[in-house]
């Protein structure tokens, strides 16, 4: 029970998040939202209204009881906020600092009719950073050993959470990821500066704790397929959280020449493999003076906001469609803004254009304009003729989108796809092939973390039945 | 960690390394390749398994010292641990009875020559091998391919071991004798692939190549290593490394393995610079 009345602050303007200032930023790694003091979080926190009715919640793609949590946080008991987060989010951390808020909770949040939305996601950021820098113990409640084991193919949001949650019920679980350091997109694709690395790694750690196996470098289709992690392994379940990682390119000319990366490539040397410590970490990145990044998602940014980290002397966003449409969050476009991003938008490349070295020198592009809306309910963009221009470019960066990993599809025909090899799934998370099921990336096709960790949770409770029952019909 | 059992030069610049990975060597097909990475700050390169001895659980890698890593790497010593190593990668070879099969192995391209060519003669096929190398001190696996050929062929840039001149030139006289020949498979530098390539493409004889791109993971999700093939982008990693010679577009491939050489030349520069101190520094403390 609350031990005082709570008296709402809606007056107050939302609390803002200290930061690094743009100009200092544009040229380091280290995160840009300093997040809340103590202070600061008790202020916002007192800003919601405690609905009876929260809105917010259903705007949650995982149901957090937010109400419960801020007012934990506004009175004080940071631990108490901290676990009612954890009851419905195992990536508290993360999840404050990469969730779309402004599409879920914060778009619904009460307060955004009159005033602003609560700093949802802020506070949840603010409640995980205070319980790991706290230095206690979590309480994982791990239940006896059932005897059964369980594998999970890749390390992202999907198959971590989904690892945890098997591990609480008692389950033996393991985990193998392609990569030689566990965490998918959030370690090989999001920058430092977004998601510092050491969150990730403490999630990873915990997962330990609670006795999760990790096996890196074991990519399952190469060396070991499905059938035999079943068969001969010994394990009684697979979840598959395999993302979408394979990077679409346009399939305009000019886009295998030198200086052209996928927005995959680009953020894996420099976030996995450290290039902007080259040459004392080995592998290298060319980034040139004027970089462009085709694209608006979160990718684009990340990628263009990275360029302008590595020295680029001007680096642009190139967008098909309007401002409205760019599918980044918010914050992220406000950010890039900031630094001195530069958004050519309404334009599309139509080719690349070499120099006799077979190095990029421009990009050829073309205007557009917005018709009627398509089938995703964005304005269709299109070309005007005549209105292709050059633009003298030293590196490309292609970010319009990654298709499924392919690999596990390939040497195991009897799980069922759909089109692009997205793995088909019933409610449950279950596939067509018996004691395999999937989540993440891998059924949704690029999405977010909030709904890999969702579906890698719902899974996790289809396991355990399955493990219980024996029952798949 | 993967520790270090062997370690020897067996030609000029040419290391063989034979690591305890006792699931990669059950899992390997002929050729696949693996992607190692020999420290921690290493970046990620790509060598084929050359052998492998699944009842010993060991892996032999063969590797050319031609920049920074592969050169670090060839300093190892046997007791030593390297970083990482993941694979098995890449489609292995469809290997079949397609008859006569000319096997050509250019420099350090033999060392993946190898398994595939053994294979290929376990399947029944007949094996014609062509071996080139700039002078005779260059060749490796001389013995270990001819036991596994019906009949073996060297040629030489200098003239100082078999035909004075290159594998293209021995194919050619394989070619105008009038022998019948069912499948090339060739190995090495791109520049003798695609000249291989050519040659059989006027005879339309059908070939095999295996592509050295640049990778970084190896495992199709960046598209570092993507290759011209008939008009479509492949992604070698997953794709290949195997590839029909006579629909790659080799000078893409040659141009796109330049990228880096500014920044690999510089380390490599750094690197030895480094080496040079602490070698110093090692004398002072003595
Ligand atoms: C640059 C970038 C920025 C993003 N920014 C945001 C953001 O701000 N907010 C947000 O909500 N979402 C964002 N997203 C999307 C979000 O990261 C993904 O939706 C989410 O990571 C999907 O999680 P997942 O667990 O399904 O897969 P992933 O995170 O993709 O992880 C899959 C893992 O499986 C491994 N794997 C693949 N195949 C195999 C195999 N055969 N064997 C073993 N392992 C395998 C991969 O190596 C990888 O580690 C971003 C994505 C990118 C690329
Ligand atoms: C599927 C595959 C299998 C391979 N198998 C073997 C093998 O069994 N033995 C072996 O010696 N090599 C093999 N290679 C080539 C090997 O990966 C490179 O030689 C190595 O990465 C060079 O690294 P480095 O840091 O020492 O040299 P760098 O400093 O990176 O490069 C030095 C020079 O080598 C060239 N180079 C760089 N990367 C490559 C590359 N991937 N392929 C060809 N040239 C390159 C550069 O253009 C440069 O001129 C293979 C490559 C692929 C893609
Ligand atoms: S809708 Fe807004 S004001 Fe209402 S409970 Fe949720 S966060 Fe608080
Ligand atoms: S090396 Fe990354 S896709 Fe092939």
């Amino acid at each position: 029970m609350p031990d005082k009345k709570w008296i709402p602050q809606p007056k107050k303007p939302r609390t803002p998040i200290p930061e690094q200032k743009p100009e200092v930023r544009r040229r380091n790694f280290k995160e840009v939202a300093l997040g809340y003091t103590v202070e600061l979080a008790i202020e916002e926190a007192y800003r919601c209204l405690q609905c009876k009715n929260p809105l917010c919640v259903d705007g949650c793609p995982v149901g957090i009881d937010i109400p419960g949590f801020i007012r934990h946080i506004g009175e004080g008991r940071f631990e108490e906020a901290y676990y009612t987060l954890k009851k419905y989010n195992s990536l508290p951390a993360i999840c404050g600092r990469v969730c779309p808020q402004e599409d879920q909770c914060e778009q619904l949040c009460i307060m955004g009719k009159k005033f602003k939305p609560v700093a949802i996601g802020r506070l949840e950021r603010f409640a995980a950073d205070w319980f790991m820098q706290s230095g206690k113990k979590e309480d994982f409640q791990i239940e006896p050993p059932t005897g059964k084991k369980v594998a999970i193919v890749g390390s992202g949001p999907a198959g971590l959470t989904c690892a945890g949650e098997l591990a609480k019920k008692g389950h033996k679980v393991t985990i193998f990821e392609a990569l030689h350091k566990p965490g998918g997109v959030l370690v090989y694709g999001i920058p430092e500066f977004r998601l510092p690395k050491k969150i990730v790694d403490i999630e990873v750690e915990n997962l330990k704790k609670m006795g999760v196996e990790i096996k890196t470098s074991a990519i399952i289709g190469k060396l070991y397929t499905i059938d035999e992690l079943l068969e001969e392994e010994g394990f009684d379940a697979v979840f598959i959280g395999t993302g979408a990682g394979l990077p679409y390119f346009m399939g305009i000319e000019g886009e295998n020449l030198n200086g052209v990366y996928s927005a995959n490539e680009f953020l894996t040397r420099v976030n996995l493999m450290r290039a902007y410590m080259f040459p004392e970490a080995d592998t290298p990145v060319k980034i040139g003076k004027r970089v462009a990044v085709i694209g608006g998602g979160n990718t684009a940014m990340d990628a263009v906001r990275t360029a302008l980290r590595l020295g680029a002397e001007e680096a642009y966003i190139i967008y098909r469609r309007s401002e409205a449409e760019l599918p980044a969050r918010e914050e992220e476009i406000h950010h890039a803004k900031e630094e001195g991003v530069q958004f050519k938008l309404l334009t599309n490349p139509v080719k690349i254009i070499g120099d006799e070295n077979g190095w990029v020198k421009a990009l050829q592009c073309i205007k557009m304009q917005l018709g009627e809306p398509d089938e995703s309910g964005r304005r269709r963009p299109i070309p005007i003729e005549g209105s292709e221009f050059e633009f003298p470019v030293d590196t490309v960066i292609m970010a319009i989108g990654q298709g499924p990993n392919p690999l596990i599809q390939e040497t195991q025909p009897d799980i069922e796809v759909k089109r692009w090899g997205i793995i088909k799934i019933d409610e449950q998370g279950r596939t067509s092939k018996k004691g395999v099921f999937a989540g993440g990336d891998i059924v949704t096709g690029g999405a977010t973390v909030i709904l890999a960790m969702g579906q890698g949770k719902r899974a996790a409770q289809a396991i355990d039945e399955y493990l219980k029952t024996g029952k798949w019909e | 960690m993967y520790l270090i059992k062997e370690i020897k030069e067996i030609a000029p610049k040419i290391k063989k390394m034979v690591l305890d990975a006792p699931l990669l060597a059950r899992k390997h097909k002929a050729g696949q390749f693996v992607m190692v990475i020999n420290t921690e700050k290493g970046e990620r390169i790509p060598l084929t398994i050359a052998d492998k001895d699944p009842e010993k659980g060991e892996i032999t890698l063969i590797f050319q010292e031609v920049g920074k890593s592969t050169i670090e790497m060839g300093l190892r010593k046997a007791g030593e641990y390297i970083f990482d190593v993941v694979g098995p990668l890449g489609k292995p070879t469809h290997i079949v009875n397609y008859g006569t099969v000319v096997c050509i192995g250019g420099g350090v391209g033999t060392a993946p020559l190898y398994p595939i060519t053994k294979k290929m003669k376990e399947t029944g096929n007949y094996i014609i091998t062509i071996l080139g190398a700039r002078n005779k001190d260059l060749f490796i696996l001389e013995k270990e391919m001819e036991s596994v050929s019906d009949e073996f062929y060297q040629t030489t840039d200098d003239g100082t071991k078999g035909r004075h001149g290159l594998v293209t030139d021995e194919l050619q006289a394989l070619i105008d004798s009038g022998r019948k020949i069912d499948l090339v498979l060739a190995i090495g530098p791109a520049i003798m692939m695609k000249f291989v390539s050519l040659l059989t493409q006027k005879y339309n004889i059908p070939t095999m190549v295996s592509l050295n791109s640049i990778m970084v993971d190896g495992t199709g999700m960046c598209g570092a290593c993507r290759v011209s093939v008939g008009g479509v982008t492949k992604f070698v990693c997953v794709d290949g490394p195997e590839f029909d010679g006579h629909k790659v577009n080799f000078d893409e491939l040659l141009k796109r393995q330049a990228m880096y050489k500014d920044m690999e030349e510089e380390a490599l520069k750094k690197f030895l610079e480094e080496l040079k101190k602490q070698e110093s520094c090692g004398g002072c403390h003595a």
